[in-house]
């Protein structure tokens, strides 16, 4: 369900309930339950989020034992953040653009696939048994810690882990995973992949399971193919549910850390090609410039919350163009 | 006439059939492939936690060593590395995780019922509100929160990754949606008739109509923060504070001079095994939550 229709939705709700307790007032028990709740999320968010802002528009660094700032720098951040650095590129767009390759590779393959999956899942032709076996093992490596996960497959194809002892003793020459841009970055979709398309199969099954059965039951008897009930029935029944979980799933992509972080061990080899925008954050925070980290921060509030809205506006007007046609 | 007929019919049903059967045996070769894909990792892990440091040597076989008590010991007595102290991981992050699940759970609820059962002044602004904020990740404001608890000396306590988790939006809309289906507010009303105060209600009958849903965040919630990585190496800088994922982000570090495979393996087996046996447990009610927690309608 999208934001949006969530708080359309609850103002109904709350416009539809009446008014019940004339007599003795009980409100005020509802705001005292709900103290808890806004008090933590000033303290820990609100204020730090307040905080973070406030610290882009400083100077405020440590080089070495020295401590700069922190001096009020208006937008020198933000510029220092788009300023080309001593290699000649912007670092945040190199950063972004590789959150984004990341996601995209690991993203496609996982959308295909737990399509796929929840079609075949909830197929009334087909009947599959031992679903539910197939569920636990799909849905098995998103429970996983990434951080474990990470160093797992690291292990599995550093130099001396036991793919590249396949390789050798199949009289093969060893391959250096971990400083090839291609397979940095495909090991890290890969993880990215195995961990959400059992979570991706299991919403898209539950939005397959939402639409009535008696709209395929007619499809078929008008004697369309399993191709043609995908792509005419199914598909645009099913299209608020797969944008709900391309939204999140981009939100996610943007915050992607431990994974890269720890098979890296953060420093995005080769060459940078595999440093998120958390993990430049991570460093800058790290390395004690907070101007340049509040910066970073607020840009990534920024295109989280200007991706979400441009996705759902994208779709709003391919309905449009849909229903004229 | 009526023969001829009913042979055709025969027929087709017959190349419908193997059509049909060709189907089945594609569809179960895809499945097994991607479940084959999921556990393949795994497997090389669980063998490989059974072999040491000679056994991991040389040309690689993918079946059972010999050594999974020698490693299993090291990994916790984790001789030579200073900085890894499985024991003390394993407790830390069970405190923050278990405690984590309880907060959160506890005060999502409360929340949850506020806005369900009351009509107080604000209340609208609230739930839109809590729904507005509820995509924003946390790492947008980790670098304020990191420097408050610096400022403050509050780095380097446990509870610090704890308390911020009674203000969980999308456990408390979880929450909402389960009340909405669950509870009639005619059954307050009558607790209320018999004289119970507005927090035993929730403490005595609520709650209890709540335990499915309540079960099944608090396991989100645990597994949540049991891999939990960034905020926390953010904030705990004190060996001793250290929770098992920044031990494993360590451990990579230390790689190219770690000499134990053998142990390392053995560490992420130890980190991944509680979790993974829980989800082996209770997979069918957290695979229904999966679904009924995200989309709804």
């Amino acid at each position: 369900m999208a934001i949006s229709e969530m708080v359309l939705k609850n103002n109904e709700l709350f416009a539809r309930a009446p008014r019940k307790h004339k007599g003795v007032s009980y409100g005020k028990w509802g705001l005292i339950f709900i103290i808890p709740f806004i008090l933590a999320y000033a303290i820990f968010t609100l204020i730090p989020q307040v905080v973070t802002i406030g610290y882009s528009f400083i100077e405020y660094y440590e080089e070495g034992l020295t401590v700069v700032g922190p001096n009020f720098a208006g937008f020198d951040n933000y510029v220092a953040l788009f300023t080309p650095n001593a290699n000649g590129y912007i670092e945040i767009l190199r950063f972004f653009g590789n959150t984004m390759i990341l996601w995209l590779i690991g993203a496609i393959p996982q959308f295909a696939v737990a399509l796929f999956l929840s079609v075949l899942f909830t197929s009334t032709r087909l009947r599959l048994k031992f679903t539910g076996l197939f569920k636990t093992i799909f849905y098995l490596p998103n429970v996983i810690m990434a951080s474990a996960f990470a160093l797992l497959i690291y292990q599995v194809f550093s130099d001396v882990g036991p793919i590249n002892a396949m390789i050798t003793s199949s009289g093969g020459t060893a391959f250096k995973f971990l400083d090839q841009e291609v397979t940095v970055r495909s090991l890290i979709a890969l993880m990215n992949y195995l961990m959400w398309f059992g979570n991706t199969t299991l919403v898209l099954m539950a939005g397959i399971q939402g639409i009535d059965e008696s709209v395929f039951e007619s499809a078929r008897i008008d004697g369309a193919n399993a191709w043609q009930v995908f792509k005419d029935m199914t598909m645009p029944l099913l299209k608020p549910i797969f944008i709900y979980c391309l939204i999140t799933s981009l939100i996610g992509g943007l915050q992607m850390f431990d994974v890269p972080q720890i098979l890296t061990d953060g420093h995005g080899t080769p060459d940078f090609s595999s440093t998120t925008m958390v993990m430049y954050l991570n460093m800058k925070i790290g390395g004690h410039n907070y101007g340049l980290a509040g910066a970073v921060s607020v840009l990534l509030f920024f295109i989280t919350g200007v991706l979400s809205v441009s996705v759902f506006r994208l779709t709003g007007d391919r309905n449009k163009q849909g229903r004229g046609q | 006439m009526t023969k001829v007929n009913l042979r055709i019919s025969f027929e087709m049903d017959k190349s419908a059939k193997v059509k049909h059967i060709i189907s089945k045996i594609l569809a179960y070769t895809f499945l097994i492939l991607m479940a084959a894909l999921c556990l393949f990792f795994f497997y090389i892990l669980i063998v490989n936690s059974t072999k040491d440091k000679s056994e991991l040597i040389g040309a690689y076989t993918p079946t059972f060593g010999t050594s999974f008590f020698k490693n299993f010991w090291n990994a916790l007595t984790s001789p030579g590395n200073s900085y890894l102290d499985i024991p003390l991981g394993l407790l830390n992050s069970f405190i923050v995780a278990s405690l984590t699940a309880v907060v959160t759970t506890y005060f999502s609820a409360l929340t949850a019922y506020a806005v369900h059962a009351y009509d107080f002044k604000g209340k609208t602004f609230v739930a839109t509100f809590v729904l507005a904020i509820m995509m924003i990740p946390s790492q947008v404001t980790s670098l304020g929160f990191i420097r408050i608890a610096y400022e403050l000396q509050l780095t380097n306590y446990l509870f610090m990754l704890i308390l911020p988790t009674i203000a969980a939006p999308s456990v408390y809309f979880y929450m909402l949606q389960y009340l909405k289906a669950t509870l009639p507010l005619d059954l307050v009303e009558a607790s209320r008739m018999d004289g119970s105060s507005e927090f035993m209600t929730f403490n005595r009958i609520v709650l209890p109509i709540m335990k499915p849903a309540l079960a099944v965040q608090a396991i989100f919630s645990f597994v949540q923060s049991w891999n939990n990585y960034y905020m926390p190496s953010l904030l705990l800088k004190d060996s001793s504070k250290h929770t098992l994922p920044i031990m494993l982000g360590l451990l990579r570090s230390q790689q190219e001079s770690q000499a134990d495979a053998g142990q390392v393996w053995m560490v992420i087996l130890i980190s991944i095994l509680p979790v993974v046996l829980v989800y082996l447990v209770l997979s069918k009610s957290i695979i229904k939550g999966v679904t009924s927690g995200s989309v709804k309608g």
